[in-house]
């Protein structure tokens, strides 16, 4: 049995809810939302290489380094903002962020 | 089952495993870890899916810097891990129901659409030659995308300059220059003129009483 381009979809969309439930469970702890945001790119990314396989369109390609650069860049500033948050708060659970709520 | 089939599922099995691990993981330093071995085995498949350039770049940037700035930044700060994970299972049936839905609707659609697909047209051979993956991909970035490449480069500058300028912190017992103050200085500031005579009498001590012989 080959491998068809649905394998791959299917794989993408397997770890894209995995993710997702990851953001339900870990609700107080900032640093594994990240990681799930990061998980979720990943399965994006999987799903254009494999458009970009079975199509045979580079351009697919080049979205995933376009992808890939704003994912550095965003993790990046999401974990500065998260280590300022630390030194102000000393905790990282997202329920304590209620600052700016009325 | 030939060698590709099996490496897919091989590579699937763990990276799903290893996906599961970083949402349940007790500790943020394993999450950490089992993200790094979730990385591998994507990059593995991108491999199989002959994407070697993004493959290797995936290896290179997320494990080598991404996943490092995340283990610097767990190690660096110190959580209370169980008051984190005080109620950790109370979302547990809502967050599995959906993930369940989501997971079988999508699944549902892809692999009724997408099943019977064969390779159009491999990408690195579509102009006849074998060309590599890096070379095709270096053809359209620098010609077709070029102008989004600048961009993207911007975006990175941003981001290393604003993860900078968020995290700096002012210490007391540092000496620093301060660049706008010195830029802001006028010469009064630094030089001042006294008006004085131009010739000046010189003040004759008076002169002690010699005694006499």
């Amino acid at each position: 049995m080959n491998i068809t381009l649905g394998h791959y979809l299917t794989l993408g969309a397997v770890l894209f809810a995995l993710s997702v439930i990851g953001i339900f469970l870990n609700r107080k702890n900032l640093i594994v939302l990240l990681m799930a945001i990061e998980l979720m790119l990943l399965a994006v990314n999987t799903n254009f290489v494999a458009f970009s396989h079975y199509l045979g369109d580079m351009h697919g390609q080049v979205f995933v380094f376009f992808i890939l650069t704003v994912a550095a860049a965003e993790s990046a500033i999401g974990l500065a903002i998260l280590v300022l948050l630390f030194r102000n708060r000393s905790s990282v659970n997202v329920d304590e962020l209620n600052s700016l709520k009325g | 089952m030939d060698i590709q089939s099996a490496l897919f599922y091989l590579f699937s099995a763990v990276m799903l495993f290893a996906a599961l691990r970083v949402i349940t993981a007790r500790n943020p330093v394993h999450a950490a870890l089992y993200l790094v071995l979730a990385f591998f085995q994507a990059s593995g498949i991108w491999m199989l899916l002959k994407a070697e350039f993004l493959s290797i770049t995936l290896v290179l940037v997320y494990v080598g810097a991404v996943m490092v700035l995340f283990l610097f930044v767990v190690m660096m700060i110190d959580i209370d891990i169980d008051a984190l994970k005080k109620d950790f299972w109370k979302h547990f049936p809502l967050a599995a129901f959906i993930g369940a839905v989501l997971a079988l609707e999508l699944a549902s659609v892809l692999m009724g659409g997408f099943r019977s697909s064969q390779i159009a047209v491999d990408p690195n051979t579509a102009n006849g030659l074998p060309v590599s993956n890096t070379r095709e991909l270096g053809v359209l970035l620098y010609t077709e995308y070029l102008y989004p490449l600048e961009i993207a480069a911007v975006i990175l500058l941003v981001a290393i300059v604003s993860a900078i300028a968020l995290t700096m912190r002012e210490r007391k017992d540092t000496k620093a220059q301060n660049p706008s103050e010195q830029v802001k200085v006028k010469a009064a500031d630094r030089l001042r003129m006294v008006k004085m005579d131009a010739v000046q009498q010189p003040v004759v001590p008076p002169a002690a009483e010699e005694p006499k012989p």
